[in-house]
């Protein structure tokens, strides 16, 4: 009876919640003596758990930045690389991960409502970090995406160098359209596409399989095909490692131009040395050098304009215009079918003028977001191109800083390398 | 003539010094911004079940099979009817738990007598695949103290959750880690009045 009172009291007190809800019978008046449960709460992994990621990922980067420079040994790069895809991919299940942590920080810039976890800006920062210093030590081992590709390599086959540089641009078309698509609230879709996600949680839907298993495949033949063809954050740590200060060197001290280095690289990532003199005829050089970059802006804006054409179809991925244009339609009398999202949305009971204004404001972000994508993919391409007219001059075999991913392979083909091993070790090679 | 042949040199060292600060800085003041308007806990998804429109999705679209949905039962809002809109089928005959009378396409609802007319409902979240049949049927016909929520002991805390971007009602909200569960409201109200209940 006591009980029943308490719940009565509880009513009045709750009423005017309680009305506001679809309340059609009345609470239960138990006279056994009944306890109500509650409904459990199980709690998401504890915050510790960040704590030790961010830990972790800055060991592995440590180590393996030590393994790489100092020690020069690929059998513990690989070892760290192990360790790597079994924490961060199979124990962690692969989230979050810094490759797509570039949309979370891209997000947390432009929503003001998202609050960014530390473990995202962590994983994104650190790497970049490291790579502004020492290369892409990050992509060696620490990426589990990387290390399950580099397990797969076994035979890799060279590709010729102007089908590297066309596809390398791959990355930057991906990285806009990803930052586009975080920046308007659009979704993640680097996490959509991820080929290898569902391997480290084993289960994923049949596209997701499907586009592993083409990854994979091809990881076989072309070395590391999603880090080199399609990873968006390469093309940041690309940035910074083209800028570090002590990036793996191939020979510890002098290159002997024996090129046994350039056969042993999966990535094509070894530049040979050049002619001694410039080979073309300089005056005409430079002009077309000086045409190419009056040529920059134009090129810019007719690309900004050719991709703002494409504006209102990127916008369409966005729920709030998907789901404005198929009110439209209904209310129009276009279309005689509902979706689930008109009919939530009229659930709702939002005026359809609100929807339309938040629709509209989604495709001017897009406007003018491809706008800017399109100048900067043209940008990009414009300076490769320049870039592949200066001419560098070069004395021996050196790692290209923007696409060796430092796995270290080469340092156990050089001769002069073995050389200093053996000298270490009290044996003289050359007697 | 020493000083001539390095100048260029020197100038191209220049530029990389100053590059390399530049990007040095931008990664501090991109990474400082962010941290400025962090949380220190985890963000994890969650289905607001004022916004939930019990499309199905939830139990198909999970990168989990089972999904990570499931139904949740706020007993306090419940009315132990012995008719359940949650737990019947539709024009069921009898009011009794043979499997043909269940809407739950797994009998994940255990129905118990507790004491006349009332009658408790569980869910068994090991056999709940979190379809909403039984979210529809409540809220259709009873008080609606059935909803679906993301369970935090199941769910892989995805970057983009595939639910959520399948859904069609924008239902799924990111939530500090801490907090993680959007029940609902009456019972949420419930457990903040009995403190004051009992003071009374």
């Amino acid at each position: 009876m006591k009980k029943a009172i308490f719940f009565l009291l509880l009513i009045i007190q709750l009423a005017p919640v309680a009305f506001s809800q679809v309340q059609r019978f009345p609470k239960p008046d138990f006279e056994s003596g009944y306890e109500q449960p509650v409904p459990t709460q199980p709690t998401p992994r504890a915050a510790v758990w960040d704590y030790i990621d961010i830990l972790v990922l800055i060991s592995a980067m440590s180590l393996i930045t030590w393994f790489i420079l100092k020690k020069r040994s690929r059998r513990s790069v690989f070892w760290v690389m192990i360790f790597s895809l079994l924490y961060f991919g199979f124990f962690k299940k692969g989230c979050v991960c810094s490759v797509g942590s570039v949309q979370n920080m891209v997000l947390a810039l432009f929503d003001s409502a998202y609050a960014i976890p530390i473990t995202v800006v962590a994983f994104f920062s650190i790497p970049l970090i490291f790579a502004l210093f020492f290369g892409r030590t990050f992509c060696a081992g620490v990426c589990p995406l990387g290390a399950l590709q580099d397990i797969v390599g076994l035979k890799p086959l060279k590709t010729p160098a102007w089908l590297n540089q066309v596809l390398g641009i791959v990355p930057y078309i991906y990285l806009g359209l990803a930052v586009l698509f975080a920046a308007t609230g659009a979704g993640f879709i680097i996490c959509r596409y991820d080929p290898f996600v569902g391997i480290f949680r084993f289960g994923m839907n049949s596209n997701m399989f499907i586009w592993g298993v083409i990854v994979l495949g091809t990881g076989v033949f072309i070395a590391r095909p999603y880090c080199r063809f399609l990873c968006p954050y390469s093309v940041l740590l690309r940035w910074m490692s083209l800028l570090s200060r002590h990036h793996l060197t191939i020979t510890p001290t002098e290159c002997i131009n024996c090129h046994l280095c350039s056969e042993s690289c999966p990535y094509d990532a070894i530049a040979g040395p050049s002619s001694e003199k410039y080979p073309g005829n300089v005056t005409t050089e430079k002009w077309k050098l000086g045409v190419m970059i009056v040529a920059i802006p134009i090129v810019m804006l007719i690309s900004g304009w050719a991709l703002s054409q494409l504006s209102v179809a990127f916008s369409r991925s966005h729920y709030v215009v998907k789901t404005a244009e198929q009110i439209r339609l209904e209310d129009t009398g276009q279309v005689n079918y509902t979706t689930d999202a008109s009919e939530a949305f009229r659930g709702t009971g939002e005026p359809t003028t609100g929807l339309y204004a938040r629709a509209a404001k989604v495709q001017e972000q897009f406007k003018l977001g491809t706008w800017l994508l399109g100048a900067f993919l043209a940008l990009v391409i414009m300076i490769k191109i320049i870039n592949f007219y200066i001419w560098k001059h070069r004395d021996g075999y050196t790692p290209d800083k923007a696409f060796c991913v430092s796995c270290a392979r080469c340092v156990d083909y050089c001769p002069v390398e073995h050389e200093r091993l053996a000298e270490l070790k009290g044996v003289n090679l050359i007697e | 003539m020493n000083i001539k042949d390095n100048k260029p040199v020197n100038r191209r060292q220049f530029i990389k010094n100053g590059l390399h600060t530049t990007a040095a800085i931008s990664i501090g003041g991109f990474a400082g911004y962010a941290i400025q308007r962090s949380s220190k806990s985890d963000m994890v998804w969650q289905i607001d079940p004022e916004k939930c429109i019990q499309c199905e999705n939830c139990a198909t679209k999970c990168v989990l099979a089972p999904s990570a949905v499931k139904c949740v039962h706020a007993y306090a809002m419940c009315g132990y009817c012995d008719l359940c809109g949650g737990y019947h089928r539709p024009g069921t005959k009898r009011l009794d738990t043979a499997a043909e009378s269940q809407l739950c396409p797994t009998g994940a609802i255990q129905r118990k007598f507790i004491e006349d007319p009332y009658f408790e409902y569980r869910i068994d979240e090991e056999l709940c695949i979190g379809c909403a049949k039984c979210v529809k049927g409540c809220g259709s016909f009873g008080n609606g103290s059935l909803f679906l929520q993301v369970r935090h002991n199941i769910c892989v805390n995805c970057n983009e959750c595939a639910i959520a971007k399948a859904c069609p009602a924008d239902a799924f909200v990111r939530v500090p880690a801490d907090n993680p569960y959007l029940f609902r409201g009456e019972f949420k109200s419930i457990q903040l009045n009995e403190g004051s209940g009992e003071e009374a």
